[in-house]
């Protein structure tokens, strides 16, 4: 008996073993997974920061960047500073990092990789086709919901941990405007999963495919546009963008919660800001705008076209957000509150009202 | 639409949500954004525009157009046999309210009817204020401020001293003057407009 024991044993050690090799194969995919998406969202930063600085350029008649150009055969005649962004990320990556003599070095360091962290794992569930969600949960938009909420923490702590006034009051003003602004958006977004009936994102672009009018945001009108416009607004609010930039109001409180950062740490507070640009966009058109599905029905519906679809509805929604940045003067912290709390908060409710009764009486 | 004129006059209600405000707003910075979008394609395919499509003009590359009247750096005239038609009279001298005029007179051998002409003649760029007023006192039109020049810089205060050779060297530079007509309407408007099209 103990000889077979031990036979025993050995054979449970060995089935161990392919186990072991499926989960080295299953992590090194993560990894892999996890250094596209980084790549990818730095990327897509860079991108909407050229793009940001030429759309407001052509607002107010300029020209923007136009000098950063480089040799390289093949790109030396795109011209127009294309290569602006990527000389900014270099000099960025090379400054001096400067940190504050009266700074909580290791919070001061923490605060930008909570930020960039939370931005990233936001995009592990982004839907970009049918084939194409890196991690396809059941529960994916409330972990979108959740983990976009944890940016916060990194806001708050990038605030106190620099020791200084204005980094401390950009901090609460950040907190206080997501906080607030949680509401109305996870209200309108309550309005999609109780039309849709599912939490997952593919699900959600699933019951939208087959053409334009099938779009969630045309859905048991007018409540669902209504949802569509305050999750909009909101989304401003929780990116921090104008006219709800009042975290780094520049005339009054000089960056907010990064004024003592620089560098590279700056850079990762810089280009999650942008990345969750990208992501407010990806969502918003998964949400209303049929996400990766084409508006014309089947046609051009197929796998690349699907990505495609996917970046150009999130651009036009980034792209509104730079056309109202460069618009709206910024509100006053009361009447940032007074949007979300006597505006956008009953209007979500109206509208999650207003879906559910539709769906009890007429259904 | 909005009222601006009457600020004791209170807000109605559809003004109270700031929504005509905000559609107007947007309708100007989406009308100047695509106006100026849709001019630069048609730059890009070679189309020839009558307005540009930014204000800014590209300097160290493209040069913005002077004025006629616009005072730059000196040069001193000739006479036609090339001899400088100063007379060292010491008008610009006495008149310079910044005093950075600098002139030794020596006789004028080969012209007794002229008597005088200047043996060095400088000019303290660092100290001119460009007021004009050596161009205004020059009885001879010996000395004028139309060389288009404005980009004056050197590393040393020595440096920005203008001797006589080199103002007797400087030429007007009419090409970076704007033209117009008789009516005081800009002629060569489009001047920028080619510059700015050679770089598309």
């Amino acid at each position: 008996m103990p000889v077979l024991s031990a036979n025993h044993a050995v054979i449970n050690a060995l089935s161990i073993l392919p186990t072991f090799s499926e989960t080295l194969t299953n992590v090194l995919f993560m990894v892999l997974g996890a250094v596209i998406i980084t790549g990818l969202a730095a990327l897509l930063a860079l991108v909407s920061v050229y793009l940001e600085r030429k759309v407001s350029a052509h607002m107010q008649d300029r020209l923007g960047p136009m000098e950063v150009n480089t040799e390289i055969p093949i790109l030396k005649n795109i011209g127009h500073g294309w290569a602006q962004t990527l000389a900014d990320a270099f000099k960025l990556l090379l400054k001096e990092d400067i940190v504050p003599a009266a700074a909580d070095k290791k919070l001061h360091l923490l605060a930008p990789f909570i930020v960039f962290a939370a931005t990233l794992a936001a995009f592990a569930v982004l839907p970009f086709g049918r084939n194409l969600i890196p991690s396809d949960l059941n529960v994916g938009v409330f972990y979108l919901i959740a983990i976009s909420s944890f940016v916060v923490v990194g806001i708050i702590l990038a605030g106190w941990a620099s020791n200084n006034k204005w980094s401390l009051l950009g901090a609460m003003r950040s907190a206080a405007q997501i906080v607030s602004f949680e509401i109305p958006a996870s209200v309108s977004v309550l309005v999609v999963i109780m039309a849709v009936g599912s939490l997952n994102l593919g699900e959600i672009v699933e019951f939208q495919e087959g053409g334009i009018h099938r779009w969630l945001i045309w859905r048991f009108f007018p409540f669902n546009l209504l949802a569509f416009f305050i999750f909009f607004v909101a989304s401003l609010a929780e990116l921090n963008r104008a006219p709800f930039d009042l975290p780094e109001a520049e005339s009054e409180i000089i960056a907010g919660f990064h004024t003592e950062y620089s560098g590279m740490k700056f850079a990762m507070f810089f280009l999650a800001e942008y990345a969750n640009m990208f992501l407010v966009g990806v969502i918003i058109s998964t949400l209303f705008l049929g996400g990766w599905s084409s508006p014309f029905g089947s046609f051009l519906n197929s796998a690349p076209f699907q990505v495609f679809w996917v970046f150009v509805k999130s651009f036009a929604i980034i792209f509104v957000h730079m056309w109202l940045r460069w618009t709206l003067p910024r509100v006053r912290v009361d009447q940032l509150m007074y949007t979300s709390w006597k505006v956008l908060t009953p209007f979500a409710f109206v509208s999650m009202l207003g879906v559910g009764l539709w769906m009890i009486l007429i259904q | 639409m909005i009222n601006v004129h009457d600020k004791h006059k209170p807000l109605t209600f559809i003004e109270k949500t700031y929504l005509p405000a905000i559609v107007s707003g947007v309708l100007l910075t989406s009308r100047h954004f695509f106006v100026n979008l849709t001019r630069h394609i048609l730059r890009a395919f070679g189309v020839k525009l009558k307005n540009m499509a930014a204000v800014t003009i590209q300097y160290p590359e493209f040069l913005r157009p002077l004025f006629p009247r616009l005072r730059t750096m000196h040069r001193l005239t000739r006479r036609e046999d090339g001899t400088p038609r100063c007379v060292a009279c010491m008008m610009c001298e006495t008149v310079c309210p910044a005093k950075c005029i600098y002139i030794i007179a020596d006789e004028k051998l080969e012209n007794p009817q002229i008597e005088k002409m200047p043996r060095s003649f400088d000019i303290d760029l660092g100290l001119c204020v460009f007021c004009g007023y050596c161009v205004e006192a020059c009885p001879e039109d010996a000395i004028r401020m139309d060389t288009g020049i404005l980009e004056i810089s050197n590393y040393t205060r020595n440096g920005m001293i203008l001797d006589l050779e080199t103002m007797l060297s400087l030429e007007p530079m009419s090409s970076r003057y704007v033209q117009y007509d008789r009516g005081g309407e800009v002629v060569s408007a489009d001047y920028i407009d080619e510059r700015h099209r050679s770089d598309a």
